[in-house]
This record gives C-alpha cells, sequence and structure tokens, in this order.
C-alpha cells in the first residue's frame, strides 16, 4: 500500500533489533543534554501509551482519566519517598499496586457503562483526582461529617499530604547497588530498559488466554460471555493492569523530576495518553511507540525548526492531527486486528 | 434423573407475557426439540436458561443445582454451551481463535503466566490448541482455520458456532435454530454432526423451524405458544396433536 505497509512486512524482530541498537547509541549520536530530555520524555509517555493501549486498545474501554493512575503512582512514590526516605525503586511495585487497587476500587461500579458514557465517567474521575491532590487533606473533611467520625475534622485541618497546589518537592533519586540516577542520559537507560521490558510483557499478554479474552469482549460482549468468559472479572484486569503499568510510570517520572505537582496530572495529560493510543493504532504496540513520536517529540521538532514563527506550533500540530483522522484514520501503525474492524464498519 | 429441570418458568417483558409458567425437563442423552409459531418464547427459554435474562419466577436446574442467580459465564462453566439465532462469532478473531475462545472457561493461565510463561502455561496453551483444532475437524472447519470468521461462508460460520460451543466441553448442547438459512444438503450434513454430537454423550436441546430437521432428529419435541409448553412427545405424536395443528395452522371455523 505505501512506505509503512512494506516496512510492516519486515520481520518484526529485525525491526526491534534496529530500534534497540539505535536507542543504545541515542545519547552518543546526538549528544545533547536537551534531546535527551526529550527522549526521556518520550519514554515515560510510551509506558503510559502502552498501559493505556490495554484498557483502550485490547479490551475497549474507553477511558480518558489515565492521568488519574499515573497521579496516584507518582504522588505514592513522591509522599512515601520523601517523608520516610523509602528507596524509590523500592517503590516500583508499592506504586503499581496502589494504582491497581484505586483502578479496581473505581472502575468496578461503572464496568457495565458502554463507550462514551464509559469515558464521561472517567473524565469526571480524573478531574477528581487532581483536584483532591490540590485541596490536599481538607478534601478528605467531608468525613468528619459522618457520625462518629467528628474528631477526624481536626486532626485533617492544617495537615499536608499531598502539598496542594506547590506539589512535592525533594523526592529521592532512584539509586542500585550505590550507583544514583542524576544525569539525563542516566535515566535514558533506566527508562529505555522498562520500555524494552513493557513491550515484551505486552506482547506477551496480546497473545494470551487473558489477551484472547479482552479481544472476545472488545468484539462481542455478550457472546463472549455465553462462551464462559468472566467479562466483569477481564474488564478489571484490564483497567487494574493498565493503571498498574501508569503507576509504574508515574514511580519513574517522579524520581526523575523530583518535584511534582497536580497540575502535571491535568485532564490534558490524559487526553496526549489518548492521543497516543488512537493516533499510533489503537491495539498496536509499534502503534503507541509511532504515536508517542508524534505526540511528544513531533512538538518538540516544530518547537526548533519554526523558531521565528512559534505561535504557529500548535497550529500546525493540530492541521497534522486532523488531516490525520481524515486519512488515516486506522491509525499511523495499526495493529491488523483493529484495521479490519475499522473496514467493517463495526 | 433428568439433566436439566425447568419448573414454572415465567419471564415477562412489560405486559407481554413471553415464557408462562413453563415445564419441562431434558433427559441425560436424548435429543430435545422445541418448536412453535414465530413469537412464542422459543429463544426467551433459552436466553433464561443461559443466565441471559434474570427469570421472573420459576426453577432452572441443572443435574438438581439450581442456575438461578448465576451470571452466563458461570452457567457456561457448569456446562451448558449454546449457538444463537443471529450469529454471534467473534467475526475479527480467525476461525481457530473463535474455538480457542471456548476454552476459556476450562483453563486458568492469568496475566503474570502470560508475562512469565511457566511451563505450566505453555502447555496449556498448547492444549488449548489441540482441542481447538479437534473440534475444528470434528465440524469440517480444519483447512478453514487461519480465515477471519467473517469471511466464512454462512453455512461455515454456523458450524463454527457449534465447534466454539463444544470447546467448552458441554453436557447439554442448546442449539437456536442451527439449520437456519441452511441448503439441503448443509442441511443434512448438520443432521448427522448433531447425531455424532449426541452419540459423543452431550445432550442436545434445540429450537428449529425446518421441521424435516426437528422431526428428523429429535427424541421428543415440546411446542410452545405464547408462552405456553401446549405438546409434548414423540415426533410423530405431536405432529398429529390437533392443538399443535391448530397453533401452526389457525382454527378451523
Amino acid at each position: 500500500m505505501d512506505l509503512i505497509a512494506r516496512w510492516r512486512k519486515l520481520d518484526e524482530r529485525y525491526l526491534y533489533l534496529a530500534l534497540t541498537i539505535l536507542a543504545v547509541l541515542f545519547p552518543w549520536l546526538v549528544r545533547s543534554v536537551r534531546w535527551t530530555q526529550v527522549a526521556n520524555f518520550f519514554f515515560v509517555y510510551a509506558l503510559l501509551g502502552l498501559s493505556l493501549n490495554i484498557i483502550v486498545g485490547y479490551a475497549g474501554l474507553f477511558q480518558l482519566g489515565h492521568a488519574a493512575f499515573y497521579a496516584v503512582g507518582a504522588y505514592t512514590t513522591a509522599i512515601l519517598s520523601s517523608r520516610y526516605n523509602i528507596p524509590t525503586f523500592w517503590l516500583l511495585p508499592v506504586a503499581g499496586l496502589v494504582s491497581a487497587v484505586f483502578a479496581i476500587l473505581i472502575s468496578r461500579p461503572i464496568l457495565h457503562l458502554r463507550g462514551d458514557y464509559l469515558c464521561i465517567v472517567t473524565i469526571g474521575f480524573g478531574e477528581i483526582v487532581r483536584i483532591s491532590l490540590r485541596n490536599d487533606a481538607s478534601s478528605l473533611v467531608f468525613l468528619s461529617k459522618i457520625p462518629g467520625l467528628q474528631f477526624l475534622e481536626e486532626k485533617l485541618t492544617g495537615l499536608v499530604i499531598t502539598g496542594g497546589p506547590n506539589g512535592i518537592f525533594g523526592i529521592n533519586r532512584p539509586g542500585i547497588l550505590g550507583f544514583t540516577f542524576r544525569q539525563q542520559w542516566h535515566y535514558f537507560y533506566l527508562f529505555l530498559a522498562f520500555v524494552a521490558l513493557t513491550i515484551f510483557a505486552m506482547r506477551r499478554l496480546e497473545n494470551s488466554r487473558l489477551g484472547r479474552a479482552w479481544t472476545c469482549v472488545r468484539e462481542d460482549e455478550l457472546a463472549a460471555e455465553a462462551m464462559g468468559i468472566d467479562t466483569v472479572r477481564v474488564k478489571l484486569l484490564a483497567f487494574a493492569i493498565g493503571a498498574a503499568w501508569a503507576g509504574v510510570a508515574g514511580n519513574l517520572y517522579a524520581s526523575w523530576v523530583t518535584v511534582i505537582a497536580p497540575e502535571s496530572f491535568s485532564f490534558w495529560e490524559s487526553v496526549i495518553m489518548f492521543c497516543i493510543v488512537v493516533l499510533g493504532g489503537t491495539g498496536s504496540i509499534p502503534g503507541v511507540l509511532v504515536g508517542t513520536v508524534g505526540m511528544i517529540v513531533l512538538p518538540e521538532i516544530l518547537r526548533e525548526v519554526l523558531l521565528n514563527i512559534q505561535q504557529w506550533r500548535m497550529l500546525i500540530f493540530g492541521a497534522a492531527m486532523i488531516s490525520m483522522m481524515v486519512f488515516r484514520p486506522e491509525g499511523l501503525w495499526p495493529s491488523q486486528r483493529f484495521r479490519r474492524e475499522l473496514e467493517a464498519g463495526d | 434423573m433428568a439433566l436439566l429441570e425447568v419448573r414454572n418458568l415465567t419471564k415477562n417483558f412489560g405486559g407481554l407475557t413471553a415464557v408462562d409458567r413453563l415445564d419441562f425437563e431434558i433427559n441425560e442423552g436424548e435429543i430435545l426439540g422445541m418448536i412453535g409459531p414465530n413469537g412464542a418464547g422459543k429463544t426467551t427459554v433459552f436466553n433464561l436458561i443461559s443466565g441471559i435474562y434474570p427469570p421472573d419466577e420459576g426453577e432452572i436446574r441443572l443435574n438438581g443445582q439450581s442456575l438461578l442467580g448465576l451470571r452466563p459465564h458461570s452457567i457456561t462453566e457448569q456446562g451448558i454451551g449454546r449457538t444463537f439465532q443471529t450469529i454471534r462469532l467473534f467475526r475479527n478473531l480467525t476461525v481457530m481463535e473463535n474455538v480457542m475462545a471456548g476454552r476459556h472457561c476450562r483453563t486458568r493461565a492469568g496475566w503474570l503466566g502470560a508475562i512469565l510463561q511457566p511451563k505450566s502455561q505453555r502447555l496449556e496453551e498448547q492444549s488449548i490448541r489441540e482441542q481447538a483444532e479437534r473440534h475444528l475437524q470434528f465440524m469440517k472447519l480444519y483447512e478453514q482455520r487461519a480465515e477471519l470468521a467473517k469471511n466464512l461462508p454462512y453455512g461455515d460460520q454456523r458450524r463454527l458456532e457449534i465447534a466454539r460451543a463444544l470447546a467448552i466441553d458441554p453436557h447439554l448442547l442448546i442449539l437456536d435454530e442451527p439449520a437456519a438459512g441452511l441448503n439441503e444438503q448443509e442441511t443434512n450434513e448438520l443432521m448427522q454432526s448433531i447425531s455424532q454430537i449426541r452419540d459423543s454423550g452431550i445432550t442436545i436441546f434445540l429450537i428449529e423451524h425446518d421441521m424435516k430437521v426437528v422431526m428428523g432428529i429429535s427424541d421428543r419435541i415440546i411446542v410452545l405458544d405464547n408462552g405456553k409448553k401446549i405438546a409434548e412427545g414423540a415426533p410423530a405424536e405431536v405432529r398429529d396433536n390437533p392443538r399443535v395443528i391448530e397453533a401452526y395452522l389457525g382454527r378451523e371455523e
């Protein structure tokens, strides 16, 4: 069909090998702190995109509140690290677990909602999380209205947990065997390893019993249920695993920037993550990577190239997005299966 | 003992009573047919048995165990496989993957197993494939296993639905108009397959409009009209029953 189609025909293993070699050499090739930093942003969003891809791509659940799970992971890390001085690497599983539990608690009551309705509710949850983080402990004061818990009002007033609008400072840098990650290129390799690990895990998930069950639920929920698939459990697992991975991304992000604030987890972040998945090709791992390039790296390149016409940057970006949706609605690198679904119109 | 026991089953949709105090049972190893004019409530009975609708009243027991309140997937797990009147395959999955999906409730691998792939998970995956292949061979779909389900001809899609339902290892297989839309030859093959499935020890309950099929393979038939059972018995008895003739053809004035 076109260049991309021909590219796809290459054995994927060679492609991944070539990309890995290129990625490993990247910091030496560019020799620029700024572009290494852009690459780190790319990795964080690739992780977020891959995690959201489980929920949106595999299980077909439209979710526009993914920043909430990212935030839970980041804040869990930040609070435990800055207060109790726990090494952030130890907090990786903790962040993932807390995000997963949080995801199960909020998604269980809304799982029966379909398509756009689910989408709207998740937007709401995302905003509630951000606003609660802003309001710090006072967002829990409502608990003191419960009879018997009046004493909480006094205790919660003035209590600092999330740091309100200012967020949290002084998050520990990650370290391993006496080595501490400081430079951008240190983090580059750390994140690269995590992205590689994630791609490896996602590929296996895709082709497993659970992966098939997700696809069945996306295709025909009633038939899936009638064939003995516990659709509630399977959808809950998609949310939990997706959220856990976003929580891990939050941990890595927090330990990288060492300062986090509620505004890093706004609705706009959820939109970017959703765009990464849809732009690249829903349900496709290479698609998520291409989508991340489009959403994270491309604006930075435009910033460089269009030095004199800075104010046009977002305009060009917007035009690119619109033409994408018109000319290539299945995404830049769609999964075979999703392309078929779009072509069939069902 | 009866494999499936239905007692006093009632389902209302708004003011319409789709199924009205229905009593019947399915004996182990038989082929039970259900016929009735359009709108008699046959598919509703199927949906009540497979748990898609909750009944308003009554009791459904499989091997003496009540199925009420169970979600459809648990009822399937108890051993009731089904097909749909309007074909509901996973259209964008391959033929093979469709049948593999039917093995879901008989296998266990979770997310951690999928990622770490211990030996037990790989063996299980292999057994899923082998079982699926066996069912595809039985329903004569093995050659088409790599095709997408939606690209199969209509008759093959009907057979694939049966293969998928067989993959769950059912005690009871319920077939909703399996011969609908099939030509003469396909219908004959289907009747043969259904008999073979029964001979392998699976009890069959089917709705069918094609009288030749229903009369030809059923051991017993129940007749539904306006949600009520109006006749029950061997095919020949049912055929000559005046109430059945009336329900189908109307009363002679």
